[in-house]
């Protein structure tokens, strides 16, 4: 162990998944032929006036709310003033000192139950910079960059914690978690891949029980979450060997190359932020009615973290299952209306385990499958009332996913219910017994785990027709006479 | 005093390139200026809410409905350089 303790905040950019931009009507698109979502607002032409997007005022709102953030009876806008090609006002509208959403809380829980409490700094809305990418490779005369302004003037919220994490695994589960929240909000497609989720992460070390933060680095624009935790543990065994061998951490932002595991400086200290802040005369201040917050608080969805604690104590899942089952709103729905027919454990093992491993070799997801949650909880019941073994009810799995015919149909057109003519399986059983007389004796002489081996038969035997619960029952009967 | 490296950083980060004697010349009007605001400042505003707009105007938010904007050749009309359907601009890396 190292005598250092990690100090991390992060700050994570969340693309709103609104239908027009934050301050034009200018649609929003992903992948989308370049310029073809641009107006003289988003372009920066001279003379035209920014409009506040309604919708993304309310969506931030509801992001402060869900993260009990102080919402300000009166916040304004900033113009943070850098040149960029991206930029094209070559300042970008923001909030300074008197965010949307201040102070807040969001509490995450670790796999082992414990929790991690991150303090929310603040909340507070802007638009995205363009997209800027590489002309022509290396094309000789043309080594240049070229601007997409489709993504210019997308609304953005930036959320900035307080340095309260302190492992890298800490601020990976937080942020999947976060994730998690915002989906669940509906605000964002929260895609770290194509970048409408982004999370930069602050981070220092100082000696452990020290009351000082040591010098912090801010590690850049990771595009998912195992890079994140790598890449702040790459930056913490960093300046651990700077302090270890006497140096000193000099504050500038870094960069994580996932390739090599590299940590390098993006940025000249020269060029270190002067953004020159000074509030935006162009746009009114915000005053979000108090009805209005306490409506959004009231409207609030029930959110990943409770969800999942009323699954374990009321429904009888593990932390895991609640874990899986939440990942995403709409395998929440699927799991509540599958759940609502059936046991849910039983529902919650089956879409956790066969159902979701039976569609990932179709690339699908479950609530967008042939597999409808009356098929799902269909197929449970058969299962529950005996009427087909569970290897069967795989078997009418697999066919309800490639022809989308009810489970009860395929049961009925394949011959899979179960054999519940006790005398039929017993038969089969006597027939099994004798032809292995070896592993007969082997479970007379105590080995109680050849009892698989016949139940493995007897499935063969029945195309997986017999209870093998019952299997077990009769073999025990034919060979020990139990 | 506002001094010659303040007016250099400044004039960097609002990319003006300035003489020697340009810079300080600069300083010296930029000084004029902060000293007339240390005027303001020393004023006595206790009680007066801070004006960052002078409308009293709070609230103007617009639906969030697209409205059409440019085509793309005429986003692209006034680019001084026109690469792979964009604004060609120097090199960014």
């Amino acid at each position: 162990m190292s005598a250092y303790e990690p100090v991390i905040g992060v700050e994570i950019h969340v693309q709103l998944s609104t239908r027009t931009k934050m301050f034009c009507g200018c649609e929003l698109s992903f992948g989308d032929p370049p310029n073809t979502h641009t107006c003289p607002v988003c372009l920066a032409h001279p003379g035209v006036l920014p409009v506040v997007n309604e919708e993304a005022v309310r969506r931030a709102l509801l992001i402060g709310v869900a993260l009990g953030c102080e919402v300000a009876p009166r916040s304004i806008f900033h113009r943070k003033n850098y040149f960029y090609p991206d930029l094209p006002k070559a300042y970008q509208i923001s909030q300074f000192d008197i965010p949307i959403c201040g102070r807040g809380e969001f509490i995450a829980i670790r796999d082992d139950g414990s929790e991690i409490r991150v303090g929310i700094t603040r909340a507070h809305l802007e638009e995205d910079a363009a997209k800027l990418t590489h002309a022509g490779g290396r094309r000789v005369g043309a080594a240049g960059s070229v601007v997409d302004f489709n993504r210019g003037g997308t609304p953005l919220v930036e959320i900035v914690t307080e340095p309260d994490l302190r492992s890298a695994s800490d601020a990976a589960v937080f942020l999947r978690q976060l994730r998690q929240t915002l989906l669940f909000l509906g605000v964002s497609d929260c895609s770290m891949e194509e970048g409408s989720m982004r999370a930069d992460a602050n981070v220092s070390i100082r000696p452990v029980g020290a009351d000082q933060f040591g010098t912090k680095t801010e590690l850049k624009n990771m595009n998912s979450f195992r890079f994140l935790e790598r890449g702040i543990d790459a930056e913490i065994a960093r300046q651990t060997a700077i302090l270890g061998s006497g140096g000193q951490v000099t504050q500038e932002t870094v960069h994580f190359e996932p390739e090599t595991g590299a940590i390098t400086s993006l940025r000249s200290k020269e060029e270190s932020h002067d953004y020159r802040y000074f509030p935006e005369p162009d746009l009114v201040p915000l005053a979000p009615d108090p009805s209005w917050v306490a409506e959004l608080r009231a409207g609030l969805p029930e959110l990943p973290l409770p969800l999942r604690r009323r699954m374990v104590d009321e429904m009888g899942l593990t932390t895991e299952d609640a874990e899986v089952l939440t990942d995403s709103p709409a395998l929440v729905a699927y799991f509540m209306e599958v759940a609502a027919a059936v046991d849910p454990k039983a529902a919650a093992n089956w879409i956790r385990g066969e159902l979701r491993a039976q569609l990932r070799e179709a690339g699908q997801d479950p609530w967008e499958s042939t597999v409808t949650p009356a098929r799902m909880a269909a197929l449970v019941g058969l299962v529950e009332s005996g009427a087909v073994s569970v290897p069967a009810a795989k078997e009418v799995l697999a066919e309800v996913i490639s022809s989308g015919t009810e489970p009860a149909d395929v049961v009925e057109a394949k011959g899979l219910g179960q054999i519940s003519d006790e005398d039929e399986l017993a038969a089969i059983v006597a027939e099994i017994v004798a032809a292995n007389p070896v592993q007969a004796q082997q479970l007379r002489d105590g080995k109680d785990k050849v009892i698989g081996f016949f139940v493995g038969k007897a499935m063969a035997q029945t195309g997986g027709r017999a209870d093998p619960q019952a299997v077990q029952r009769l073999v025990r009967a034919a060979v020990l006479g139990q | 005093m506002i001094d010659d490296s303040t007016v250099h950083h400044v004039a960097r980060l609002a990319r003006l390139r300035l003489a020697p004697d340009e810079e300080h010349v600069m300083g010296e009007e930029l000084s004029g200026i902060l000293e007339h605001i240390d005027v303001i400042r020393g004023m006595d505003v206790e009680g007066v809410p801070p004006t960052t707009h002078v409308i009293a105007l709070e609230n103007v938010l617009r639906p969030d409905e697209p409205r059409p904007g440019l085509s793309r050749d005429d986003a692209l009309r006034e680019a001084r350089h026109v690469v792979d359907d964009g604004f060609g601009v120097p090199r960014m890396d």
